[in-house]
């Protein structure tokens, strides 16, 4: 039996291009579900989700409010919208105030995600100029979750990853392609 | 590891059922069918700030003490709107309503959920532009009295202004924004004469009545907060609110998919969730025709 359950990733400034990568590294038919939140700007269109889906085998899609979590699936918070798990663990979708000036922000999915799956929890983080996830990546290791994070070296902007680093210990601290062979060999394939 | 104990979970979980009940029965406001993960962030920042060790404590200091419980209450109420907020959902309101609307000869709108009234005074703003104002009475209601008249007060940080400029020029606005307000210590304040025409009042989605005679409900990013059983039963009271052929107008992320209504109205635009209240109820004649 798997340890893990679902993946969550955050991204900002450089981000995409490492989420891509590591998407790209997932079957079809991948046992989990995975959602991330990227910041985007309030009026992007749907352009992300299709550029990715035409690149990856997993299947992407923007989160809708009180959808059901299914493995396989790749769910990314839509513009201007936070995105949540909530206690029945359907996604839910908020219109709060920005949070670390951002909406989407990394910060509200990573913690309620924390506290729905604790330790079966995998949470990512990636390259970035704020400090957007920290307290995400915080709530996911003192749950007892799993904390990964791109090396610095690898990313466009390190402020997150470096920001992230210092409030937590990461369990594996990789560049991206490394990260999609990790959680490809978590959740049992290799 | 904390978070991960069943029984803590369990034990905390009766005390927000516990809370929210508290909430109820002395205050009236009914959160018991808000989504849980709003309501167990909101508790959390309040706990935090308060000093409060359990959510018990907070359920005893909310009902002995009013001051506590206002601020409790504006904890729950969800304040961030723009004006003119998503601009393409104000064109489409321009390019495919406002002429239907002026068929009418009067015409009332209902704006549930104002919040701090930004898109009450879009709306104000729109109407006046179509050459609609004068037969337009706007209904702006929320939950929370303190900000429904922050909303009647119609002033916002100056800060703000250049993205609501752009904003409304992006939403088919046919002006210069700033001849809507003027500039007074780091706020902006709108032309008083926005609110004519514009009745502000205290209602609460959960627990109280229909609205009648509406031509038009706006009600964006509100549904969101609710579960799927208090969304229907809200949608029901728009649904007894409005005319037939009147506009029902939900958040861009809210639907009337999973409602148990959505053959009670025909979509407008699904890009701006923006429906249109059927003539008739296409369920009672699909029974009529059986």
């Amino acid at each position: 039996m798997n340890a893990y359950e679902a993946v969550v990733i955050g991204g900002s400034a450089g981000g995409l291009e490492a989420l891509e990568i590591i998407l790209k590294t997932l079957p079809a038919g991948f046992p989990a579900p995975v959602a991330a939140v990227f910041h985007l700007s309030p009026d992007s269109d749907n352009y992300m989700v299709e550029y990715l889906n035409r690149n990856c085998r997993v299947w992407i899609k923007e989160a809708e409010d009180k959808e059901m979590i299914h493995p396989g699936r790749v769910y990314l918070a839509p513009p201007n919208y936070h995105l949540m798990v909530n206690t029945d663990r359907t996604l839910v979708l908020s219109a709060e105030p920005r949070i670390n000036y951002s909406r989407p922000s990394i910060d509200p999915l990573f913690e309620t995600a924390a506290d729905v799956l604790g330790t079966r929890l995998v949470g990512v983080l990636l390259s970035g100029a704020n400090r957007d996830g920290s307290r995400g990546m915080k709530r996911i290791k003192e749950n007892g979750g799993l904390a990964v994070v791109q090396s610095p070296e690898t990313t466009l902007a390190p402020q997150m990853v470096e920001a992230a680093m210092a409030t937590v210990t990461a369990d594996h601290v990789l560049p991206p392609d490394a990260i999609g062979a990790l959680i490809n060999r978590l959740f049992g394939k290799t | 590891m904390v978070c991960m104990d069943s029984n803590l979970q369990e034990s905390r979980d009766i005390e927000i059922d516990l809370l929210l009940e508290a909430v109820f029965r002395k205050y009236g406001h009914d959160f018991r069918d808000y989504i849980r993960v709003h309501i167990k962030r909101r508790i959390d920042h309040r706990m935090r700030i308060s000093g409060c060790e359990h959510i018990s404590d907070m359920q005893h200091r909310v009902l002995y003490d009013r001051h506590f419980f206002e601020v409790f209450l504006q904890d729950f109420s969800i304040n961030v709107t723009e004006l003119f907020r998503d601009p393409s959902f104000y064109l489409t309101v321009r390019r495919d309503i406002v002429p239907v609307l002026k068929t009418y000869p009067h015409i009332k709108i209902w704006h549930a959920g104002c919040a701090t009234g930004e898109e009450v005074y879009s709306m104000s703003i729109l109407l006046r532009e179509e050459g609609l104002s004068d037969k337009a009475r706007i209904y702006a209601t929320d939950y929370h009295r303190a900000v429904v008249q922050r909303a009647k007060r119609g002033v916002y940080p100056i800060e703000n202004m250049k993205e609501y400029t752009l904003n409304y020029q992006k939403s088919g606005g046919r002006h210069s924004f700033a001849d809507y307000y003027r500039a007074d210590y780091g706020s902006a304040v709108l032309d008083r004469s926005l609110r004519d025409g514009i009745i502000f009042a205290d209602h609460n989605l959960v627990t109280d009545g229909v609205f009648g005679d509406m031509h038009m409900v706006v009600c964006r990013n509100v549904l969101i907060y609710f579960n799927r059983d208090l969304q229907h039963r809200v949608i029901r009271l728009f649904m007894d609110s409005l005319l037939p052929g009147g506009f029902l107008c939900l958040g861009k992320k809210e639907t009337l998919r999973f409602s148990g209504c959505d053959h009670l109205f025909e979509p407008v635009s699904n890009s701006e969730k923006i429906y249109k209240k059927r003539l008739f109820d296409s369920g009672d004649r699909i029974r009529r025709d059986l």
